[in-house]
């Protein structure tokens, strides 16, 4: 009866899957594929699905979801690309030049900070940095540049990434620590005895070893980015508005609602069956590409064990 | 009061008066059986004969004054209060093979390491006394630049996990900012392999993963990545002691064959390798040089009486 | 390579004064940018955790008011009048101690499935990429789910009361519920690495004495590996604390702690807050106009969470010195 326990993550996932499918499948199916492209305002038509009559026939389904898919990605592609730089950097720092006693308080530090809440980043984020970008960082020219399209008030999308691989870090340099310190000594001896400075044999033999570390650490923290609700719906912007690349720097200044904290900031209207059906369609996008990411990830991992690091 | 009895026990007539042990080298001196090749895994029969093929060619010492390539100077090397070696000073000359015996704890494969100042990466350790590389004091070069002239092998093959081309190429790749290509490294490491006797069994397969050649071949590819940068002084750390017979014999011949261009120091706790392979051999005890001379010397007329103990096997 | 005078010349006597190991002005210049990036990297690394932590500090010293602790919110329009936050402090640990309750036999028995039984080994492989999912998944996703499962009719009963038809699908034992899919995989993986770590030995001495496997496991295996348990209770409890998505959705949103039913069940099936909602709904995000508390509240979940950790810490460091090898 244990298995039959064991069995029950099984069903408990498939039935996630089919039941969040199921609710969110009218959604998909009035707006068809342009249920992925862009239009008009997403927070308007949102507005105008929640207050859809109360007659099924006449429920509205209009969605363009772009901006909200564009920011999710923007989002989550930039934390994960510096973030997984930073932490291949300052996890060679740990292993390697960081002087021992250093290391006895950062690394104790690095494993807190990966359990901090994702309210309290959000929190700093949006009484202490989104102000001071509104006012310091945002010139005024900028903001009337595009006053017609949208409001620059310092929730942005740099505060959103910046925080963003703040959060993520931790648990990717804990990670590649853990795979940079497996490597055999005597590979790192080898290297070392051949004349290659330490630099050279971290990076060569290090790091080269731990690549299978470094990609599961990254897939691991691409799915804790996606599935950010709170925090960036703290700092990332209040308006579902996609930003903009064409318009330079600026398109750093905007804001952005990434599908989870679109999720977030719309829950009480779930009860409303149209608007219900789009929420749902928003957390079947979630769960599908998380199911994903979740078995890249595990099988990424697979090569790690090799080594006994623990992921 | 035969050699077997603890040391303590015996007195200096005893000595004297006690003559040596019979050495196991005269053994090796004569024609060996002709024995076939054992399995792999199989140990050499007691009696000292290397199993299989030719006779060892003898290192003849009448040759001319060897150039000195190394030198240690009363040096002295601690891991924090504990001493590992004290005051040892010896030579490396090129065209011969200094081997370091002793048993195991005495300090050998310290002194060894301070050679290329792999010593220096254990954090507790450190270090009095000068080592010399060709007249020049060692803690006055750049550390990377002494180790490409001062190769070391290690007792465990550790080929890296990239492929045999780059393992060899590894130490030519590293010297400096540009990245050589392929087509450029190839003579080298052809050179390399021949030298270290891999190039007929891989020279075709140089992409393969080293890790999946065999034990004696991962170590014969340690040597030839170590010859790669042309080193002037080889320092062999009990190359054979995790390799079977037939690997060791092999590595055994290409020591001797490289012991005219490379200085070579090699530790080993097999006496009868270093009865192989050894022109000048030092023996340590407890971190000091108890004896060092010529290999007939040391082993058929020890001047000392630890060293006499240990070469007739009192204690190992 | 030009030889560089390296520096310090070794002071005379055994123990003195080690030579140089190579300093990186001597590399060339990729290697020695590797170098600096990698300082730049620790240093920043240190700068920002310091610096969060020290914040979080002197707000949380700031705002200190141990009467926020002992007051219940009050719904007033003056928000820096409207009481503390004993309610949502009661309700993260209610919260937790329920969703741990119900995620920790669970993850030991799957546990403990995975490595003493396990066939066949397609289905274990699944299981296990099914934990990796479940611990993917985004907590706003478990939250939506748990809407849709306790909204059905059928799980009213787990629900708070509302008027009207419609189930109202949210409440404290809803929340417990998704929240400790949460801590179920950290649960499985350190009981399972607990297992993994108990060698082969100890299991065939025991059934060498004739016990059962089941015997085996409830008597010799589960008491070595309570550590392990430990220590994934712990972590779990640790996410559990701090996560805002799911009592956001599925706790109902009440300021105070408010009874489902007049039954004994009442208080499960009723709504409340947590530390964590109440952060966020104190913050402009929340429309809330008092940072203060807010702050104070955030540095208390913080110290919940540094208490957590170090138990965790101590109970591996415990584990580390039980030694199964002799």
């Amino acid at each position: 009866m244990l298995g039959a326990v064991a069995c029950l993550v099984l069903v408990l996932i498939a039935g996630m899957v089919i039941f969040v499918f199921a609710k969110a499948w009218p959604s998909f199916a009035h707006n068809g594929l342009s249920w992925f492209t862009s239009g008009a305002d997403v927070d308007l038509q949102l507005e105008d699905i929640l207050n859809s009559p109360a007659n099924p026939s006449e429920y509205v389904y209009k969605l363009n979801a772009w901006p909200l898919l564009w920011g999710t990605f923007v989002v989550t592609a930039g934390a994960v690309a510096i973030g997984i730089v930073f932490s291949l950097f300052a996890a060679i720092f740990i292993v390697e030049f960081a002087p021992p006693r250093l290391n006895h308080v950062l690394e104790p530090v690095v494993r807190l900070l990966a359990a901090v809440p994702s309210v309290i980043y959000g929190l700093i984020g949006i009484l202490v940095i989104v102000p001071w970008v509104g006012e310091h960082l945002i010139s005024l020219e900028r903001k009337e540049s595009v006053i017609q399209v949208v409001q620059l008030d310092g929730a942005c999308i740099m505060v959103g990434i910046a925080v963003l691989t703040v959060m993520i870090t931790p648990i990717m340099i804990a990670i590649v620590v853990d795979a940079l310190r497996a490597v055999p000594r005597s590979w790192m001896e080898g290297a070392a005895a051949l004349g290659a400075n330490r630099w050279r044999v971290m990076w060569t033999v290090a790091v080269r070893t731990a690549r299978p570390a470094v990609i599961a650490a990254a897939v691991l923290a691409t799915a804790r980015a996606l599935g950010e609700a709170i925090m960036l719906s703290m700092v990332a912007g209040s308006a579902s508005f996609a930003p903009n690349p064409i318009d330079g720097i600026t398109f750093l200044f905007e804001p952005t609602r990434p599908l989870a904290s679109a999720l977030v900031e719309n829950v009480e209207g779930i009860s409303v069956v149209p608007f219900g059906q789009t929420l749902y369609a928003f957390a079947a996008i979630l769960l599908i590409s998380s199911v994903f990411l979740s078995l890249a990830g595990y099988v990424a991992k697979q090569p790690l064990r090799k080594y006994g690091v623990r992921p | 009061m035969d050699s077997l009895s603890p040391p303590e026990e015996r007195d200096e007539r005893d000595v004297i008066l006690t003559p040596p042990p019979p050495v196991r080298r005269i053994l090796v001196d004569r024609e060996p059986q002709a024995v076939a090749p054992p399995p792999n895994g199989q140990r050499p029969q007691p009696g000292g004969a290397a199993v299989g093929s030719s006779p060892v060619r003898r290192p003849d010492p009448s040759l001319g004054p060897k150039v000195e390539r190394m030198r240690a100077d009363d040096v002295r090397i601690a891991y924090g209060a504990k001493e590992a070696v004290r005051g040892v000073t010896i030579p490396v000359r090129q065209g011969e093979v200094l081997a370091l015996i002793g048993p195991s704890g005495c300090g050998k494969t310290t002194l060894l390491r301070s050679f290329n100042r792999l010593v220096e990466i254990t954090p507790t350790a450190s270090r009095t006394g000068v080592i010399s590389l060709d007249g020049e004091d060692i803690d006055t070069l750049e550390v990377t630049a002494l180790r490409r002239r001062v190769s070391m092998v290690f007792q465990q093959p550790n080929p890296f996990p990239m492929s045999i081309f780059d393992n060899v190429a590894y130490a030519l790749r590293e010297q400096g900012s540009g990245r050589p290509g392929k087509a450029e490294l190839l003579p080298d490491v052809r050179d390399a392999l021949q030298r270290a006797g891999l190039w007929d069994e891989v020279g075709d397969t140089l992409d393969h993963p080293a890790l999946r050649l065999s034990g004696g071949q991962q170590q014969r590819l340690c040597i030839g990545r170590a010859l790669a940068a042309r080193p002037e002084v080889l320092l062999l750390d009990e190359p054979c002691s995790a390799l079977d017979p037939r690997s060791t014999q092999v590595i055994e011949e290409l020591i001797l064959r490289l012991r005219d261009d490379v200085a070579i120091a090699i530790v080993t706790h097999n006496m009868q390798q270093a009865l192989r392979v050894a022109d000048q051999v030092g023996f340590m005890y407890l971190g000091e040089l108890v004896e060092y001379g010529p290999a007939d010397q040391v082993f058929g007329q020890p001047r000392e009486v630890r060293t006499r103990e240990y070469v007739g096997g009192a204690f190992g | 390579m030009t030889s560089t005078a390296a520096g310090q010349t070794p002071a005379g006597g055994p123990g003195g004064a080690s030579p140089p190991i190579d300093s990186p002005s001597s590399w060339p210049l990729v290697d020695r940018a590797g170098y600096y990036a990698a300082w730049v990297a620790g240093l920043a690394l240190i700068a920002i955790a310091g610096s969060i932590l020290v914040y979080m500090a002197v707000k949380g010293a700031q705002y200190f008011d141990l009467g926020l602790l002992t007051e219940s919110p009050t719904a007033d329009l003056d928000q820096s009048k409207a009481g503390g936050f004993k309610d949502p402090l009661i309700g993260t640990a209610l919260l937790t101690v329920m969703a741990v309750a119900i995620a920790a036999p669970l993850g030991v028995a799957i546990a403990v499935w995975l490595t003493e039984y396990g066939r066949p080994a397609g289905l274990a492989r699944a299981v296990e990429s099914g934990i990796e999912v479940v611990a993917g998944t985004p907590s706003i996703v478990l939250a939506i789910f748990g809407l849709l499962v306790f909204q059905n009719q059928l799980l009213a009963p787990f629900s708070f009361e509302a008027e009207g038809d419609a189930v109202f699908g949210r409440s404290f034992i809803a929340a417990a519920c998704m929240m400790s899919l949460i801590a179920l995989p950290l649960v499985v993986g350190a009981t399972r690495e607990a297992l993994n770590a108990i060698p082969g030995h100890v299991r065939e001495a025991s059934y060498a004495l004739g016990k059962t496997k089941a015997a085996t496991i409830r008597r010799v295996l589960l008491p070595a590996v309570r550590p392990g348990i430990g220590t994934g209770t712990a972590l779990g409890m640790g996410r559990v604390a701090g996560d805002t998505a799911i009592v956001i959705v599925l706790l109902g949103g009440t300021l105070q702690i408010t009874r489902g039913s007049d039954d004994v069940f009442g208080l499960f099936r009723g709504t409340g807050s947590t530390l964590t909602s109440y952060v966020y709904l104190n913050s402009p995000a929340g429309e809330g106009q008092a940072p203060e508390k807010a702050y104070f509240a955030a540095f208390v979940l913080l110290l919940v969470v540094v208490a957590l950790n170090f138990a965790v810490t101590r109970i591996a460091r415990g584990r580390k010195e039980a030694a199964w090898t002799r």
